[in-house]
């Protein structure tokens, strides 16, 4: 099990290296599509299976695919870029986000975040009743506000995407 | 078990990777891309903190995460290809137009 995670992690890792370094932006696309399959698959060791799936079905199938329509719509040709200079400013910026890593891990590692109250849905219940059917009854009881909410915040991104993307025709 | 130290490690590095990826990069896509990979790694350390603390608040709000990444990435693509249009261009660096 553990080797299998670290297998995984390190996959997904090399994934997203992939995404920071490589030039094509399709090979990007699919590296990063690698790195959501991993992550998929480390869902399922946490017993996340609703997550595993929909990870697969709407970030690796939907939204990938997405973008890679749009970078097949924006012709390859004219895809170079100017040289990547590194200035000053890249280096330093650079170096501040390796220290975002620092800081995270500073935070994740202490004890404070792990020892909270425990909730009220140990390992045992989760399998008794399924994941799928407790995050469908949370969503539909406790959650149902932020639920309706979300619904029209998809309706307002549709409209907002065709009226964006839409060709003026004068 | 896994350790949960580790998972978190792993989405500490995944959410830098993605950090470094939107300051680094010139290409707006793969930008996009980066911020998707940051989504992905608060998503993996939701779990996480799901599994281990018995919860599952964590879950659900991995759900409204999802949603809300799917119609950012609707509206980012739609906005660049707009842009694209009148630019001919995908470099952030011609993107200046609220530069000051």
């Amino acid at each position: 099990m553990l080797t299998i995670f670290y297998i995984f992690a390190a996959l997904s890792f090399f994934g997203a290296l992939g995404v920071l370094f490589l030039k094509n932006p399709i090979h990007c696309a699919l590296s990063l599509v690698g790195t959501f399959f991993c992550l998929g698959s480390i869902y399922v060791m946490l017993n996340a299976e609703f997550v595993a799936v929909i990870q697969v079905l709407i970030y690796a199938g939907a939204i990938m695919v997405l973008f890679l329509f749009v970078l097949m719509l924006l012709s390859s040709r004219d895809m170079k870029m100017s040289s990547n200079n590194w200035t000053a400013g890249k280096i330093i910026a650079g170096f501040l986000s390796i220290g975002i890593f620092f800081q995270i891990a500073y935070l994740f590692t202490g004890n404070e975040l792990k020892l909270g109250p425990k909730g009220a849905y140990p390992i045992e219940v989760v399998e008794e009743i399924g994941s799928i059917a407790l995050i469908g009854r949370l969503l539909f009881t406790d959650y149902i506000l932020s639920f309706e909410i979300i619904v029209i915040l998809l309706l307002v991104a549709v409209i907002g995407a065709v009226v964006i993307a839409k060709r003026k025709f004068n | 078990m896994i350790p949960v130290e580790h998972i978190l490690l792993l989405s500490a590095l995944l959410f830098t990777v993605g950090v470094l990826g939107v300051v680094l990069r010139r290409n707006v896509i793969v930008i996009f891309m980066s911020i998707e990979l940051m989504l992905n790694a608060v998503n993996l350390s939701f779990v996480t903190f799901s599994r281990s603390l018995d919860s599952m608040s964590g879950v659900v709000f991995i759900f409204f995460i999802i949603v809300v990444a799917a119609a950012e990435a609707v509206v980012g693509l739609a906005i660049i290809l707009s842009i694209y249009r009148t630019r001919n261009s995908l470099d952030i660096e011609e993107f200046n137009l609220l530069k000051w």
